[in-house]
Order: C-alpha cells, then sequence, then structure tokens
C-alpha cells in the first residue's frame, strides 16, 4: 500500500516493500510497506511492541531482514548486505532511543567516530570541531566539542546525536522515541530544529507513541500494530483520536469502572522528603505526600523527574537526606527493604525484567519472591505450600501458561506483570501498595485486568500509590494525583478537580514546570 | 640508611629495574590493549611462557638471538589466535578461557622442551643478550612501545575506536565499526606484545626454564588495573612492582628483618587496595568481559 | 519452555564434543612423541580403573576436585567467579594441619577429627570472605582479588611454616596426633580415604543447601539477578560474602583430603592445581552435584592416569588434556547457549 499523495508530489527517499523480521517465534516486522518523502516529517506509531524500532533498523542497516526489499533514494539495498555503513553513505542517519554515544569519550570523538578525519596518521579533531561550531549555529544544536559526553544533560546528548547525523551529510534522518526522555520545553525546542531541518529539505522519520506530538508535527503517519501496517494517514487533519483508533481498532480512552473512593485514615504519611538521585544531585525537594486507606493517588510527571528516587525511599532502596516516610504510624526509616514488606508495604517496580522478577527463575519462585519466608518451614523451603500457592494465582489471575515450572523469561510481558501483581496484592499484611508503570509493556488484554485488580485492591481498603507515564491511565485510576517536576509536587489535585474537562490541560501544564515551586492547594 | 639511597639511586639500580620490568611492561602493555577493546586478558601468563619457549628454540635452532626474538612474538601471536577463536569467534567465557590458555601453556611447553630437548626442566643454552642489555635494540624497543601505545590510543583512528569499542560496542556497531574486527587485532596485538615479553625472559636467561614465567603475568594484569588502563601509567606500575624485588634484594643486603614473602606479595596487595578504591577509583572500560552479539 | 529434554541433549553433546576434541588433540601430541595414542589411552583407563588399587587411587584424585568444584559451582550459582580455590586450599590444609599437631596426643578421634576438618574449612572461609566483601562493599571485582589472595596467601602460608611451623631442614609441618587422621578406606593398599565420603556427603548437602534451602533459594536470586534480589529484599552484600565464605571454606577442605587422611602433614607444593581443576570441575559438571562428582572423577582418572602413562609420554601431556578440555567445554557451553537463544522464544 502506497503512501496517500500529497499535494507537492516528494520524491520518495526511503522504499520498504514486504520487510519481514523474527525473533525466534516473535514475529516483528510482517511484509511491511513504507515509504518516506523526501522534505517531509513521516511518523511511524504504535503500541510497544509493534515493530516500529525493528523496521527503522532494518532501514537503517542495523537489523538485517529477513525478506523484502529496501531501496534508498532509488538505490536497491539488497538486504543480506544492507549495513549503516552504507546507510550512512546514502545519507540515511539514526537517533536511537537509547543513545549510541561513548560515555568517556568527548563530543568530537563522538562524533567523527567511523568516518574520522586524519592528518597523515593521526586524528584531525580541531577541523572537526570547526564544522561541528558551524553546524551547531546552523541549526540551533547548541554542544561544545570538547566536553565529555557522560557529563552533558539527556537533552544536550541528544542534539550531540543529531548533529553526529547531520555532520555525517545526512538528509534522512530516523529518530526513535526521540521525546522520552525530554522535558516540555526541550521537545519544543526538539521540534523547532525538526521544522527548521524539512525547510531545508531533510526527511525525518520519527518513531513514537506519544499521539499529540505526532499530530503537532507529522506529514505522513504509518500505524503499525503486531508487525504489520494497518493505515497509513495524511498528518493534515489526522487527531489523536483518529489515530488511537487506527492503532487499537477501537477508543483508546478506557474508562474503567469504579466506585468513588471511601478512603479511611492515613496509611502512607511521606512529609519534607528530600533525596540525592543516581548523579549526585538533588532528585527530590521536600516532598510531602499522604495516601488514605482505601484510595488510588496517581503521580504524574514525566520520567525523570524524582519518580524513582521517590519510590526508592519509600522501597528502602534509597536513604533520604531529609524528611521522613511514616507508615501506620511507624517511622521506616533505618527500616531495611525485607521489614518495609513485613510491615505492610507492596510493590510493584517499573522495570519488571530487571526488578520484579528473575527471568530464569519458575512461576512458583517468582510467586514467591521477596515473599520465601512466608512459604519457609525452618531454613527450608515449603515446598507444598508453594505448590498450592502457585496453583491458586495461576487459576485466580489466568496465567499462562499454567504449568508452575514455566521459566518467567519465555512469557508474555502481561503473564510476567500478572505474576507480579498476583505475588504483591497477596502479601498478608499489605497496608499500602506502590505500583509504577503498571501496563507498560502489556498487551490490551492484560491492561483491563490489572487495572481491575487494582481498583478491587483500593476497594478492599488498600492505599496505592501510583505512578504512570500514561495520562489516560493516572486519570482514570486515580482518586486524587500529584504532578512531579524537578522533584518538587508542582500540582495537587483532588478526585473533583480530575474529573473536570481542564484538568488534563492542567496536569501537562504542571508537567512543563510552568507552576514549578508553587503549590496549589 | 643513607646506603640505601645511595644504592637505589644509583644509575645502575635504575638499569637493572629497567631490565627486571622489561617483561612486565611488554606483558602489561599487551593486557592493556586488550583490554581497552572490552577483551579480559587472563592469558597473559601464558603468552609470556609461549613467547619465552619459542623465543628460546628459535634462538638455540638458528643461533641467533634476533630470530628467537621474532619467534616470541610470533609464539604470542600464537596464543593470542587461540584465545581469540574461543573468545571472539565462539563467544566463551573470556575468564575461563584465559585460565584454560595459562595451564595449556604450562603443559605443553613441558611436554615439548622434553620432546625436542629431552628434559622437563631446562633448554640447552640459548643465545641471549649476553652482556648487550643496555645496547641491545629491544632495550629501546620497549621504551618505545610505551609511549607509542599511549600515543596509538589517544591520537589515532584505531586508537579511538578501540577505546569507543571498549566502552560501548554497540555505538561503535551502529557507526559501522566493526567490533570483533577490532578486538581481533587487539588481542592478536597484545599476543605479539606479551610474547616479545616473553622473549625477553628466555634471552635475558638465556635459556628456556619451565614455568619460567612465574607469575609475572599476573603481576603485569595487576599493573594494567594500578595503571588505571593507561599505558603511561601501566608503565610505572609495573616499574613500582618490579622495584619490589630490587628492594628486597637491597634490604636483605642491609640486614632489616622485613620478610621477604611480604615483599613478593607487595604488587598483588597494592592491587587489591587499588581495586577497592582506595587509591582512587579506576574505571574498567564499560564492555570488559561481555561477548558481543551481533544483531 | 520448562529446562526440557532439548537443553540437556545440548549440554551433554557438547561436553562429549569437547572430549573428543581434548583426545583428537591429545592423540596429535602422542604421535608427535612417536608413541601410539591408543596404547596410551589403553594403558591409562586400564591403570586407573582396571584393578582394586587404581581404582582407589582414582577415586583418591578426585576427592580434592570434588571439593574445589563444589567450592567453584556454589559461587558461581551466585553470580561470583571464585579463582582463589588454590589460596584457600592451602590456608585450610594448613591451618587443618596445624590444629593437627597441635592437639594433645590423648584426644579422642571422634573430637579430633571433626575439629581439625572446621578448622579447615573455616581458614578456607576466611580466605574466601575477603574478596567476598570487597566485592559486596566496595565493587571490586573477585576474579583479580582471588587470583591476587592465591599469591599472597602462598607466600604467607610459606612464610609462617618456614618461620615457625614447618620441621627443621623441610618444609612440612610437624604430623599430625594419629587419633586426627581419617582412616584409609582399605581399597587394595590405595591412600584412598574417608575423605572421599565427606567430599560426596559435601555434595549432598551442597544440592540440599541450593535447591531446598531458604538461603540457597536468596543465594540463586542474588547470582540471577541482583537486581531482583534488592527489591525483594534479599540482602544482597550478605550474600556474596556469604557464598564467597562458603565457597572458600569447601574449598579448605580439601585439607581434610591431603593432611587427615593421606599425607598426615601440611607440605609445601600441595594440591598444586587442584584450585584450577575446579573451575574446569564445575563448568563441566554445570554447576550441579552430581555432574560435579563425575567431572571430578573424570580429572581424578586423567591425573592418577598420567603417573602411569609417564613410561610413555611426559606427563605434562595430561595437564594438556585437560586444559584442552576445559577450552573445548568452555566453547561448546557458549555455542549451545547461543544455539539455545536463537530457537527459543524472544
Amino acid at each position: 500500500m502506497t503512501a496517500p499523495v500529497s499535494e507537492l508530489q516528494s520524491e520518495a527517499c526511503i522504499e520498504l516493500k514486504g520487510v519481514s523480521r523474527s525473533f525466534g517465534k516473535n514475529v516483528a516486522n510482517d511484509k511491511v510497506d513504507l515509504v518516506v518523502r523526501k522534505g517531509s516529517v513521516h511518523a511511524v506509531v504504535g503500541e510497544n511492541g509493534a515493530g516500529k524500532s525493528t523496521l527503522m533498523k532494518i532501514a537503517y542497516g542495523q537489523i538485517r531482514a529477513d525478506e523484502g526489499s529496501i531501496r534508498i533514494k532509488g538505490r536497491d539495498m539488497p538486504i543480506a548486505k544492507h549495513t549503516p555503513m552504507k546507510a550512512i553513505d546514502l545519507g540515511v542517519g539514526m537517533v536511537h532511543q537509547h543513545f549510541m554515544l561513548v560515555p568517556p569519550l568527548s563530543v568530537v570523538e563522538n562524533v567523527v567516530l567511523g568516518r574520522e578525519p586524519l592528518k597523515g596518521m593521526v586524528l584531525d579533531l580541531e577541523t572537526a570541531a570547526a564544522e561541528l561550531r558551524a553546524l551547531s549555529e546552523k541549526y540551533g544544536l547548541h554542544v561544545d566539542p570538547s566536553a565529555i559526553v557522560e557529563t552533558l544533560s539527556v537533552g544536550e546528548q541528544q542534539r550531540v546525536e543529531i548533529i553526529k547525523v547531520l555532520w555525517q551529510g545526512c538528509d534522512i534522518l530516523i529518530l526513535d522515541e526521540p521525546t522520552a526522555v525530554l522535558t516540555p520545553l526541550e521537545v519544543d525546542q526538539l521540534f523547532d530544529v525538526l521544522r527548521g531541518l524539512v525547510a531545508e529539505g531533510v526527511a525525518v522519520v520519527m518513531i513514537t507513541h506519544k499521539l499529540d506530538e505526532v499530530v503537532a508535527l507529522a506529514d505522513d503517519i504509518t500505524v503499525m500494530r503486531r508487525g504489520k501496517v494497518v493505515d497509513t494517514l495524511d498528518g493534515k487533519g489526522a487527531s489523536v483520536e483518529s489515530i488511537a483508533h487506527a492503532m487499537v481498532g477501537r477508543s483508546v480512552l478506557l474508562q474503567v469502572e469504579k466506585e468513588p473512593a471511601n478512603p479511611g485514615d492515613a496509611v502512607l504519611v511521606v512529609k519534607e522528603l528530600s533525596a540525592l538521585g543516581q548523579t549526585g544531585l538533588p532528585a527530590l525537594k521536600r516532598v510531602s505526600v499522604t495516601v488514605r486507606a482505601g484510595e488510588i493517588l496517581g503521580v504524574a510527571g514525566v520520567e525523570g523527574n524524582g519518580q524513582s528516587e521517590l519510590q526508592e525511599c519509600i522501597v528502602g532502596l534509597r536513604k533520604p537526606t531529609g524528611g521522613s516516610v511514616v507508615v501506620q504510624g511507624n517511622n521506616w526509616a533505618g527500616k531495611s527493604v525485607a521489614a518495609r514488606y513485613a510491615s505492610g508495604l507492596a510493590h510493584v517496580p517499573e522495570d519488571r525484567h530487571a526488578r520484579a522478577i528473575v527471568l530464569d527463575f519458575s512461576i512458583e519462585d517468582n510467586l514467591i519472591l521477596g515473599r520465601h519466608r512466608e512459604f519457609s518451614k525452618g531454613p527450608f523451603i515449603d515446598r507444598a505450600a508453594r505448590a498450592a500457592e502457585a496453583a491458586a494465582r495461576i487459576k485466580e489471575a489466568d496465567i499462562r501458561p499454567a504449568d508452575p515450572e514455566t521459566l518467567a523469561g519465555t512469557m508474555s510481558g502481561g503473564n510476567q506483570q500478572k505474576i507480579v501483581i498476583a505475588r504483591e496484592l497477596n502479601r498478608p499484611a499489605n497496608a499500602i501498595l506502590i505500583c509504577a508503570q503498571p501496563t507498560r509493556g502489556v498487551d490490551i488484554g492484560a491492561i483491563e485486568l490489572i487495572h481491575k485488580q487494582v481498583i478491587a485492591a483500593r476497594d478492599a481498603g488498600l492505599a496505592v500509590l501510583l505512578f504512570s507515564a500514561e495520562l489516560a491511565e493516572l486519570q482514570s485510576l486515580s482518586d486524587n494525583l500529584i504532578v512531579l517536576y524537578g522533584g518538587e509536587v508542582a500540582l495537587r489535585m483532588d478526585a473533583k478537580e480530575l474529573a473536570e474537562d481542564g484538568a488534563r490541560a492542567k496536569i501537562g501544564v504542571a508537567m512543563t514546570g510552568a507552576t514549578a515551586g508553587q503549590e496549589t492547594a | 640508611m643513607s646506603d640505601v639511597f645511595g644504592v637505589v639511586f644509583s644509575v645502575y639500580f635504575l638499569g637493572q629495574l629497567v631490565r627486571t620490568a622489561a617483561p612486565y611492561i611488554l606483558a602489561a602493555l599487551g593486557g592493556t590493549i586488550s583490554e581497552r577493546s572490552g577483551v579480559v586478558n587472563i592469558a597473559l601468563e601464558g603468552k609470556l611462557l609461549v613467547g619465552a619457549f619459542c623465543c628460546a628454540v628459535g634462538a638455540i635452532e638458528t643461533g641467533s638471538a634476533t630470530v628467537g626474538a621474532i619467534c616470541g612474538i610470533l609464539g604470542g601471536m600464537a596464543v593470542g589466535w587461540l584465545y581469540g577463536l574461543a573468545v571472539l569467534r565462539f563467544g566463551a567465557d573470556q575468564i575461563v578461557s584465559g585460565v584454560a590458555i595459562n595451564l595449556l601453556a604450562l603443559g605443553l611447553t613441558r611436554y615439548l622442551l622434553k620432546l625436542f630437548y629431552g628434559s622437563t626442566a631446562n633448554s640447552p643454552p640459548a643465545p641471549g643478550f649476553g652482556d648487550r642489555v643496555w645496547t641491545n635494540v629491544l632495550f629501546y624497543a620497549v621504551i618505545a612501545l610505551v609511549f607509542a601505545f599511549q600515543f596509538g590510543l589517544q591520537r589515532t583512528r584505531f586508537g579511538l575506536r578501540l577505546r569507543a569499542v571498549g566502552e560501548h560496542p554497540e555505538a561503535g556497531e551502529t557507526l559501522g565499526v566493526s567490533v570483533l574486527g577490532i578486538r581481533w587485532a587487539a588481542v592478536l596485538i597484545a599476543g605479539g606484545v606479551a610474547g616479545l615479553g616473553g622473549a625477553w625472559l628466555a634471552l635475558d636467561n638465556e635459556a628456556f626454564v619451565a614455568n619460567m614465567s612465574g607469575g609475572r603475568g599476573y603481576i603485569a594484569l595487576a599493573a594494567v588495573i594500578m595503571g588505571a588502563w593507561r599505558p603511561k601509567y601501566v608503565a610505572l606500575a609495573c616499574l613500582l612492582f618490579a622495584s619490589a624485588g630490587a628492594l628486597q634484594g637491597v634490604l636483605q643486603v642491609e640486614d632489616v628483618p622485613v620478610p621477604r614473602e611480604l615483599i613478593q606479595s607487595l604488587p598483588y596487595i597494592l592491587t587489591m587496595v587499588a581495586m577497592a578504591g582506595l587509591i582512587g577509583r579506576s574505571r574498567a572500560p564499560a564492555s570488559l568481559g561481555k561477548p558481543h552479539e551481533r544483531s | 519452555m520448562r529446562k526440557g529434554g532439548n537443553e540437556l541433549f545440548l549440554q551433554v553433546y557438547g561436553v562429549a564434543v569437547a572430549l573428543l576434541v581434548a583426545m583428537a588433540a591429545g592423540s596429535v601430541l602422542i604421535l608427535v612423541f612417536g608413541q601410539s595414542p591408543a596404547n596410551v589411552y589403553g594403558v591409562l583407563l586400564v591403570e586407573t580403573w582396571g584393578d582394586s588399587h587404581g581404582i582407589g587411587q582414582t577415586l583418591l584424585k578426585s576427592t580434592p576436585l570434588i571439593f574445589t568444584g563444589l567450592s567453584v559451582a556454589l559461587a558461581f550459582r551466585a553470580g561470583l567467579f571464585n579463582i582463589g580455590c588454590e589460596g584457600q586450599l592451602l590456608v585450610g590444609s594448613f591451618a587443618c594441619a596445624l590444629m593437627g599437631s597441635a592437639l594433645p596426643e590423648s584426644t579422642p578421634a571422634l573430637l579430633a577429627v571433626p575439629l581439625a576438618i572446621l578448622v579447615a574449612g573455616m581458614a578456607g572461609g576466611a580466605l574466601g570472605a575477603i574478596p567476598g566483601a570487597l566485592r559486596a562493599y566496595t565493587g571490586s571485582h573477585e576474579v583479580i582479588n582471588t587470583i591476587m589472595l592465591n599469591f599472597i596467601a602462598s607466600a604467607a602460608v610459606l612464610w609462617a611454616g618456614n618461620r615457625f611451623f614447618f620441621v627443621e631442614e623441610t618444609t612440612h609441618t610437624a604430623d599430625i596426633i594419629s587419633s586426627a587422621e581419617l582412616p584409609s578406606l582399605g581399597i587394595a593398599g590405595s591412600a584412598l580415604n574417608w575423605s572421599f565420603v565427606l567430599a560426596l556427603a559435601c555434595a549432598g548437602l551442597f544440592w540440599v543447601f541450593m535447591d531446598r534451602s531458604r538461603r540457597g533459594f536468596e543465594l540463586r536470586a542474588v547470582g540471577l539477578s541482583p537486581l531482583a534480589a534488592e527489591n525483594a529484599g534479599i540482602d544482597v552484600r550478605r550474600s556474596i560474602v556469604v557464598a564467597m565464605t562458603l565457597s572458600g571454606a569447601m574449598a579448605g577442605l580439601v585439607g581434610a583430603n591431603f593432611v587427615l587422611g593421606y599425607k598426615h602433614y601440611f607440605e609445601e607444593g600441595l594440591g598444586s592445581g587442584t584450585g584450577f581443576m575446579g573451575i574446569a570441575v564445575a563448568l563441566l559438571g554445570r554447576n550441579n552435584p552430581i555432574g560435579i562428582v563425575v567431572a571430578a572423577l573424570l580429572f581424578g582418572t586423567l591425573s592418577n592416569g598420567g603417573l602411569e602413562v609417564n613410561g610413555f609420554v611426559p606427563k605434562e601431556l595430561i595437564e594438556v588434556l585437560q586444559a584442552v578440555i576445559i577450552l573445548a567445554v568452555a566453547i561448546t557451553t557458549a555455542t549451545t547457549q547461543r544455539a539455545l537463544a536463537k530457537g527459543g522464544a524472544s
């Protein structure tokens, strides 16, 4: 299926036809067609796991396609021989989601890597640095060529990635989830840069799942789902709803059914909590939060504004530099992680694979991970009790495959998350649930189930602190909401305000830091 | 005690120092370049040993020390090739493979020693440095190599790519740098240089003695860590470690009651202390030890 | 998929291929020496398994390998690499010999033997705890630290021996008291002793600990995913130290064989190479107790056989064979893992 013809007949600079690629049993791309026009912004959208990254990495030559054809600027690229070197030679550059920068090297060293200019036998970095400064000026991408990359902020590093691609002489830019780690201000800056590039005839391919950005920027839109192209849309006239509809085939604004909350006493009281982040800089600045029994408090905000540190301080993985965490009247300062679980903590971490489960453990072992003392008889694991627990949870949550000895690493994201939630929600002493990104990487069917379980837990009297990057999820699940920006609470909203029409806009504004420093009552 | 200082700072002592340190420096340079590209190098001991053996055999058979040295380099490269085969081509665990190669070198050199010369302890006398320790090419080559490696890493295209591959191989790959190609080159160079170190041992001793590397490969590895994977500091660390042995000799003369074993253990203790971060945090290349998979 | 037949087959296949490669390499060396591989391998097998004496000696040689294999495997399962068995078994054996010779002659065997064994384990464990603590609290990698400690321990033991404990003009300690001796199993005059039974018991304990105990569960979690373990409230640091200590203790128990059961004193150069072989045994045995015992028997066979074939080819052939086996198994392990990863689910 070819792209819709727009008024200005732009020539195609990338043409993919019938491209397929599988990883073992997982079909990442299934006979995909895609055409990118010169001087346009082409958005490739879809949920996590739709195959967008894989597809563009194939176009870039980083992943080998199993079948199909690739044509760049009219030149046929045999799929077995396509490499990033060839792609760059033809002017295709890629900025990956996880930056491909070498942290201890300088900006200019990173930029020239692979195409180093030489003066005789020696690297000629001075000339390259001068060229970088010129490019910086031209496109508004300010970077210092001699800076060491690991000292740069995320936004600056992204600029380095873009300048790298431009220095290589590319006029087709592929950006993989470029705004995932940017503040709203940086997103605007990026879009200005992109518009400037497009005006010069550069083609930009943007892989994203953020629909509002697509609407703001894209000329052409390709929608992917489960490895296939399901629709191609014209950027003009597209709306978030129309794209979402194409993505999932039905309205994506899931409205979860829930009764109004009936909150009881305060369970979690976080007072003036301060903490340093991974880099040693302050990440939490005197944050105060209260969650009562039987209510869900949502935490909104762009990733990197203190959410992780807040979770870690409550769970016990990070020591705060000031303030207190009090649960059910007990100050948890100095308490070990294990002791906190025993005192009423339940935790669904955001990084499932790294933190929530052991991929090489079976379902039944993962179900008792962190609760293994409950299932012990003396120094030994109580195998009968473990088996009984596994049987019960598998049935209750419909975990598939149902064999308790199945290795977690072979299961789908949704089923893995079911294990985690089953384990955490069934702790005997539960009082407070810290739940982060519960539906990330989970397919739609499991999402509804997980939402229901969280609501049910709330109704049973649990206090829930919910962190999520999906505003829709937060709005539909939360009873109250706060927005974190720069380590501070930028906004507080109660249930009434959340239900109002302009709530989303208010939240969005708070996420940009526009209201930072002033707490709304 | 002033006598001690007098001895320590004499030119003679310094010369002795370099002479003792040379095999360490050569092996450590090999280790440095290998590890900077992300490949662990526990097999330095084996490379030294094989280099020494090949040098001795080459020198004995042809009567020429120079040929011996070249054989030493080739022998070391052969070991490097075997290591590369296991670790780069097949992705075998780098530490296990390194240990295996060290054991292999130990057994094989003694086996062949018996086969060629009928003894499992010594080879017949081989041409070596003789009296020309300070005036032969190798001596200056060692010093030159230290500077060459330092310069090469920082200012050449190969060096930049090597450093990149050692820290973030995926980044290199997206830019078309062949991660495996660079690592193969690094492993072979490491083998050659370490083999030369072994040749030095054989030439200095003017014979091959079973197990003559005597743990130097491990001290060289310690020096790589102490020197924070930077050639000039690594060379300094080697000098430091070599001085431990020389220092011991001086102290025994002066009847200072420091146990010989303590001085011998100094390099190892120092390394442990350095690694624990008590002498500044030295950071290993980020991709060290992790095998690389092409997508 | 549960760990199924597919994986088991590939692993056995990998080991078999490695053994064949080693045999081939060995054959080349034998031929170069002018002997017949069939003859040499034949002598090897016959002398090691052909009669009771041979079997006894082979099992004797295998005993320390079971200990060091279990030691390395325990550390592996916790995600750690213990290359320090050489040093740990040295201090364990040394301590064991000292305790054994320092006890009064009248000490009953029921007290003397366990005490000596305990001391062996404690000494090895103490040495193992050092790199464990360094790794847990400073992040300093245990591979280098254990290698360094091997040398330091060796130097320290020699110094202490020469200075205080060795018998005049010798490099061995005084004999242990007779009630501390582990009696021989009386197999056709071989030196096989009750430490072999101890080793098998340790293998059983290893299994119970790793697979059935709560602490073993925690160690395995730490080994497979330290972040998940930490998140689950498991004290990762303590687990690392515990694992390295237990690992060191297991290596220290080698003293029970050499000192209590065989030589009845500690001697310089005791057990040299056993630590490195432990790595091979753990690798070949896939870090599980039954595999380790089998692998230990294999390497014990080679070790004993080496002495027997010394008439035909230098016994260094055995060292070469052992090294080739380790290298080949490392390679086949990697290639089978790659094959499994490609074929399995994403």
